[in-house]
């Protein structure tokens, strides 16, 4: 058992600068009995898993911050065009996994990963994987809206411009092509040149998708996207998320339980670390298979 | 299980499963009565159970708008979510037993008077045992959450479906044998059927009960027994 006193803060480590305080988790969950499956009878397996291709496959994942092991051995799939939740109390590692995807963590030193990340079945994790490739096919949205200090215009051209040589009026298409698709383009179709930082934060941050989904990446990541939103706004954004599955495949880490029941369709409970349980959300939320999970969704935690 | 955070939440819970029990001791001595008041000719009886049905019918409103009041404030997941839901189901399934017993003590109260073949009611006393059993079995399965008792009042509702059998054969021969037992026979006909309907309700509550804990739903056909829909009627030698 780790040894309680000296276990760093994994949100700090995790999210350098980050303002959000996620609290720690208390000390009687840390020290939990080790989970039990709740007693049934066999269920028929779930025909559906067998049939959908995994665009990510974690296989084996340890995931280190310097010499705490803060993911132990993961294995999960993301399937292709649903959405998948990653749930969990603060420090279970489902921030961290998500920021595996995308190599994130190689901004910073001394954390390292291993095991393999298998996006259409190459390993992302291998040392000659392009980064700047990657993470144009692997896009990520943050917590805290983070639009560049440009107009809207200017921050969705930016990273296409980074990756492509388009004419003027090609990129005007292609930045009505993103806003559109992030639910955003019939509220500023007017004022393309205004700062993005003039936008509530409901819209900034489907700015943020929208200068994502400007790249035409194959997964979206996002990270407790709707946190610092209002109810109204988050609802936008759920909304996003059930039209951009149809052609993303889409990971997305919430504290929210309810919003993994809304928009997901596979969900994965992690706890100190460890994938606890994965299954379809309609499965999880109604009956899931393993007592922790039930404690966390129904809370009983702590 | 551990308890909630929300301390207020297992109090809520707590609440409806007691209501639940309430209904539930209401409805067998609704039974019990009801069919006491018809054996021994007992009116009064017969009226006090047909007077304590409105309780009954005031406490399934209850449940059902606690019910609701609890899943619009806590969303509930996973086990509580079926134990909610279970008790509407449940409420239900008691409160419609309790009007099957209130229509067997009028039947008392009509048959009164009357003349009896004593051996008319030896059927029905069997088919009110085996129903009473299946009522107490499942009240208990919910109460111990326990899924195995509650498969086993599933099955053995098929006994009770098998005595409506012989009993329906009774009243015929009795009404064949004399005109003058058929008013009689005939509302024993009545009395005999809502005993089956409720070890139908019985059953539904065990499918109930087997979906609270362990959140499968049982199949669809239970085992049946043969009973007057399925066999041609007796002949008369």
């Amino acid at each position: 058992m780790n040894d309680m006193n000296n276990v760093p803060n994994l949100n700090e480590i995790a999210n350098p600068g980050d303002t959000h305080n996620f609290g720690e988790i208390p000390m009687a969950a840390q020290n939990a009995e080790p989970s039990l499956q709740i007693d049934k009878h066999a269920r028929a397996p779930l025909a559906v898993t067998s049939e959908l291709e995994a665009k990510v496959t974690v296989r084996n994942l340890n995931f280190y911050y310097g010499d705490l092991l803060a993911l132990k051995n993961i294995n999960v799939p993301i399937y292709t065009n649903k959405v998948t939740a990653l749930i969990g109390p603060s420090g279970c590692g489902k921030s961290t996994l998500l920021r595996v995807l995308n190599r994130m963590y190689d901004l910073y030193p001394k954390q390292r990963a291993e095991g393999e990340v298998l996006l259409d079945g190459a390993n992302i994790l291998r040392r000659d994987q392009d980064l700047n490739l990657l993470r144009a096919r692997v896009g990520m949205v943050f917590q805290k809206p983070t639009p560049f200090p440009m107009s809207i215009h200017d921050n969705i051209a930016f990273g296409i411009k980074l990756y492509e040589k388009l004419s003027k009026s090609e990129l005007g298409d292609r930045v009505e092509a993103a806003l559109t698709r992030a639910a955003l383009w019939s509220e500023v179709k007017d004022k393309l040149h205004a700062s993005g930082l003039s936008l509530s934060g409901g819209q900034q941050q489907r700015l943020c998708i929208a200068r994502t989904v400007a790249l035409q990446p194959e997964v979206i990541l996002l990270d407790e996207p709707c946190s610092a939103l209002d109810p109204i706004s988050t609802a936008k954004i759920e909304e996003t998320i059930d039209e951009l599955k149809e052609k993303y495949t889409i990971a997305i880490v919430t504290h929210n339980m309810q919003q993994a029941a809304r928009v997901s369709d596979f969900t994965a409970f992690m706890y100190l670390g460890e994938l606890i349980e994965f299954g379809p959300t309609s499965q999880i939320f109604t009956a899931p298979e393993n007592l922790q999970t039930q404690n966390y969704i129904t809370g009983r935690f702590g | 299980m551990s308890d909630h955070i929300m301390k207020a939440y297992d109090k809520e819970l707590e609440a409806l499963g007691r209501k639940i029990a309430e209904m539930g001791g209401i409805a067998e001595k609704m039974l019990s009565d009801a069919m006491d008041a018809l054996v021994d000719f007992d009116v009064r009886l017969a009226q006090a159970t047909v007077d304590s049905d409105p309780r009954l019918d005031l406490l399934q409103r209850d449940v059902e708008e606690e019910a609701i009041l609890t899943i619009a404030r806590r969303q509930p997941m996973a086990v509580d979510l079926r134990e909610i839901i279970a008790t509407i189901r449940i409420s239900g399934d008691l409160e419609r037993i309790g009007d099957l017993a209130k229509n067997i003590a009028k039947r008392a109260i009509k048959l009164a008077g009357e003349m009896h073949i004593p051996r008319a009611t030896i059927g029905l006393k069997s088919m009110h045992e085996s129903a009473a059993m299946l009522l107490k079995d499942v009240l208990d399965a919910y109460a111990q959450r326990d899924a195995e008792s509650a498969r086993a009042v599933w099955v053995h509702d098929a006994d009770l479906d098998s005595l409506e059998d012989s009993v329906f054969r009774d009243l015929l021969t009795f009404m064949m044998e004399d005109p003058r037992n058929i008013t009689f026979c005939t509302h024993l006909l009545f009395v005999s059927k809502n005993i089956e309907r409720i070890g139908d309700h019985a059953t539904n509550i065990a499918e109930t009960v087997v979906y609270l804990v362990t959140g499968e739903t049982l199949p669809m056909d239970r085992p049946k027994g043969r009973n007057s829909l399925t066999e041609a009627p007796a002949r008369v030698v």
